[in-house]
C-alpha cells in the first residue's frame, strides 16, 4: 500500500509531476554532460600516456603534462637507465608543440609526437587509413581525421609544413582528440627531431620497460639515484600529473565539476520544493494515517517512495536525453563520455538527490498533529 | 452476576488548550469508562469539549491531568509512537468528514488500515472485502470516494475502523454530514458493531436522531459530564425497529 499511495499521490497532480520530472531531467542532463565532458577531457589528456607501452617515464624536472614535458633529456639519462638492474628497455620519444602551416595559408598549433613504434614505445592507434609502415615513408605523418579541416587539409596525400619542414598525410586515426585543441601529429622519432630542429640524441621522455620479475619501486629508486637531473614517474603518476595540470591548474575541471554540483543543487531544490508542496497538499491524509495508528516510519516510507519514484522516472528520461547529447557530441572535438560507471553514479546521485529532497517533507509530516483530523 | 471489565477507563481527565492569557480548560475533570458490547453517545453543544475528550480517549491528545487506561495499559508517559501503537492495537476511528483517501478505492481505503498494522497480502485483501460487504458496499469495492455518496463514504470509514477488529471504536459526529436516511443507516451499523461484535463504541454527537440507538448517553457541558442515562433497549427500541423496517421497505 505504501507504493500504491506514493504512486497515487505522485500522479494525482500531473502538472506538478511534470515540473518535478523536468527538474530532475534538467539536473541529470546537466550533471551527465558536465561529468561526461570531464571524463572525455580526462581520456583525451591521458590517452597517449595510457597507450604508451611503459612502466616508468623518465622526464625532465617539472614536466607538467604529456604535451608540456619541459626541458629535453639527453642520451646520458638513457644510458644510465639502461645500465640499471631490472630495466629491459629505454625508448626515447619526442613530444613538442610546433607550428602547422596550412597549404592554403595560415597556421595552427599542433603537438608533434615522434616515436619509433618498432621499439614498442608509442604509436598512433585507431588507424582508419594507412599503417605505421606508411608513416615511416619520407615526410609521412598520421593525424586524426577529426582535425582535417582545422589543419586545412582534406585527407590522405595532402601536404603541409611543420615549422619549416614538409609533411605528407599518409595515415589517419579516429578518435585521438587533443584537450589543448592542438592536434597530435605522429611521425618517426628521427623525423620529429629533424622537423623540430632538435639534436639527434635528445628526447622529451624516455619510456622504461622493466624485466618481468623486476620490482617497480626498487627500479624507480635506483633510477632516481642515478638520474640526478630527471624525474622518474610511474605511468599512473604521470597520468595524474597531466590531469592535474589541464583540469585543475587551468580551472577547466573545476568548472566542469562545479557545473555538475550546480546541476545536483538545482535538481535537489526542485524535487524538494515539489515533494514539500505535495506533502502539504496531502497533509490531512497523513494526519489521518497517524490517527489510524500508523508509525511515523510508515509515513516517511510513503514520502521516500514518492521521492524514489520521481528519481527513477526522472533518471530514465534524463538519461535518454543525455544519451542523445552524448551521441551527437562524438563528432565534435570535445566528445562527451558516458561509461557504465558514470551511468550508475548518476543513478546513485539521482536517488541521493531525491532522498535529500524528501527531508523537508519528512520534517513537515513529523510535525503533524493527528488531532487535526477532528477539526476538518 | 458477572461484572464486565471496562476496556477504556479515564479518571480525572483535564485538558488545557493554549497558553498564558489565551489558555482554555476544555475538559475539567472527567471520569468515564467504556465497556464492550455498548454503544455510548457523548452528547453536548458545540464547544462543550466532547471532541477534545474523544481525542484524549483515542490517545491522539494527551491529557494535562488525569489518567487513561486502554486495554489495561496506562497511557501515562507514553511517547507519540507508543500511543500510535496503542491506537493500532485497540482503537478504530470514524471521522465526521470521513477522511478517506481520495486517490484510493474503497477497498484500498480499508486495506490501508490493515497495512499500517503490518497486515498485507491476500488474507488482508479478503478481510477488507468481507468487511465492506458487511457494511453493504460489496458492489462498490473499486469505487473511488469521489464516486460514492456521503452515506457510502461513511460506511467505507466504518469498515476501515472495524477491519482490524479493535476493541474500541470512536466516532466523531458520524451522522453530521449525512441525510436522515444515511444517518440512521450508519447509526444502525454502529449499534450492530457494538452488540454483535461485542465492541465498545463511543460516538460524539449532537444529533438527536441518534439517541434511539444508544445503550448509554453521556451529556457533557463546559468540559464537565453533567448527566448519564442508560438505555437498555438499544437497537430493539420500538422507534428504532420501526425505522429499520421502513428503511428496509424503502430500499
Amino acid at each position: 500500500m505504501i507504493l500504491t499511495l506514493a504512486i497515487r499521490n505522485l500522479f494525482h497532480d500531473r502538472v506538478r509531476l511534470t515540473v518535478t520530472l523536468i527538474g530532475i531531467l534538467f539536473s541529470i542532463v546537466l550533471v551527465a554532460v558536465q561529468l561526461g565532458l570531464y571524463l572525455g577531457a580526462s581520456r583525451m589528456i591521458t590517452a597517449n600516456i595510457n597507450q604508451a607501452n611503459a612502466t616508468l617515464w623518465i622526464t625532465a624536472f617539472g614536466a607538467k603534462s604529456f604535451e608540456d614535458g619541459g626541458a629535453l633529456l639527453g642520451t646520458g639519462e638513457r644510458h644510465q637507465a639502461l645500465a640499471t638492474p631490472g630495466v629491459a628497455s629505454v625508448t626515447p620519444i619526442v613530444v613538442k608543440f610546433a607550428e602547422w602551416r596550412k597549404p592554403a595559408g595560415g597556421s595552427t598549433r599542433v603537438v608533434v609526437v615522434g616515436s619509433d613504434a618498432e621499439d614498442g614505445a608509442l604509436q598512433p592507434w585507431n588507424l582508419v587509413s594507412g599503417t605505421w609502415e606508411d608513416i615511416k615513408a619520407p615526410d609521412s605523418i598520421a593525424v586524426d581525421q577529426t582535425y582535417l579541416s582545422e589543419l586545412g587539409v582534406n585527407g590522405i596525400g595532402d601536404t603541409a609544413q611543420i615549422d619549416y619542414g614538409r609533411v605528407k598525410i599518409n595515415a589517419l586515426t579516429d578518435g585521438i582528440r587533443s584537450f589543448t585543441q592542438s592536434p597530435y601529429v605522429y611521425m618517426p622519432l628521427s623525423r620529429a627531431r629533424q622537423l623540430l630542429n632538435l639534436p639527434s640524441y635528445t628526447a622529451t621522455y624516455h619510456l622504461v620497460k622493466l624485466e618481468p620479475d623486476a620490482d617497480v619501486e626498487t627500479v624507480r629508486q635506483q633510477l632516481l639515484s642515478r638520474l640526478e637531473s630527471a624525474e622518474v614517474l610511474t605511468t599512473e603518476e604521470f597520468h595524474d600529473r597531466s590531469l592535474k595540470q589541464w583540469l585543475f591548474r587551468t580551472g577547466a575541471g573545476v568548472a566542469l565539476i562545479g557545473g555538475a554540483l550546480l546541476g545536483i543543487l538545482v535538481g535537489t531544490v526542485i524535487v524538494a520544493q515539489t515533494l514539500y508542496s505535495s506533502t502539504k497538499d496531502h497533509i490531512n491524509e497523513f494526519a489521518t494515517l497517524r490517527a489510524l495508528g500508523s508509525s511515523s516510519g510508515y509515513i516517511h516510507k510513503v514520502i521516500l517512495a514518492q521521492a524514489g519514484l520521481s528519481a527513477i522516472l526522472g533518471y530514465v528520461l534524463g538519461m535518454l536525453l543525455a544519451g542523445v547529447i552524448v551521441v551527437a557530441s562524438q563528432a565534435t572535438p570535445l566528445p562527451i563520455l558516458m561509461t557504465p560507471q558514470l551511468a550508475l553514479g548518476l543513478f546513485t546521485v539521482t536517488v541521493f538527490m531525491c532522498a535529500i529532497s524528501a527531508v523537508s517533507a519528512i520534517v513537515k509530516v513529523t510535525k503533524i498533529d493527528p488531532a487535526t483530523v477532528f477539526s476538518r | 452476576m458477572t461484572t464486565v471489565e471496562p476496556v477504556l477507563e479515564a479518571k480525572g481527565i483535564v485538558k488545557e488548550l493554549g497558553k498564558g492569557a489565551g489558555m482554555v480548560v476544555a475538559v475539567k475533570g472527567v471520569d468515564l469508562s467504556l465497556t464492550p458490547g455498548e454503544l455510548t453517545l457523548l452528547m453536548g453543544p458545540s464547544g462543550s469539549g466532547k471532541t477534545t475528550l474523544l481525542s484524549i480517549l483515542g490517545c491522539i491528545m494527551t491529557p494535562t491531568k488525569g489518567s487513561l487506561r486502554v486495554a489495561d495499559s496506562s497511557t501515562e508517559g507514553m511517547s507519540a509512537e507508543q500511543l500510535a501503537e496503542l491506537r493500532r492495537a485497540h482503537i478504530g476511528f470514524i471521522f465526521q468528514s470521513y477522511n478517506l483517501f481520495p486517490t484510493l478505492t474503497a477497498l484500498e481505503n480499508v486495506r490501508i488500515a490493515l497495512d499500517v498494522r503490518g497486515q498485507k497480502g491476500y488474507k488482508a485483501a479478503a478481510r477488507c472485502e468481507e468487511v465492506l460487504r458487511e457494511v453493504g458496499l460489496g458492489a462498490r469495492l473499486m469505487n473511488y470516494p469521489g464516486n460514492l455518496s456521503g452515506g457510502e463514504q461513511q460506511r467505507v470509514a466504518v469498515a476501515r475502523a472495524i477491519v482490524s477488529s479493535p476493541s474500541i471504536v470512536l466516532a466523531d459526529e458520524p451522522t453530521a454530514a449525512l441525510d436522515s436516511e444515511n444517518g440512521h443507516a450508519v447509526m444502525e451499523l454502529l449499534a450492530r458493531i457494538a452488540h454483535e461484535q461485542n465492541r465498545s463504541v463511543l460516538a460524539v454527537t449532537h444529533d438527536p436522531r441518534t439517541l434511539g440507538y444508544a445503550d448509554r448517553v453521556i451529556k457533557i457541558e463546559d468540559g464537565l459530564i453533567v448527566g448519564e442515562e442508560r438505555r437498555p433497549k438499544g437497537l430493539d427500541a420500538p422507534e428504532i425497529t420501526d425505522l429499520t423496517k421502513r428503511r428496509k421497505a424503502h430500499a
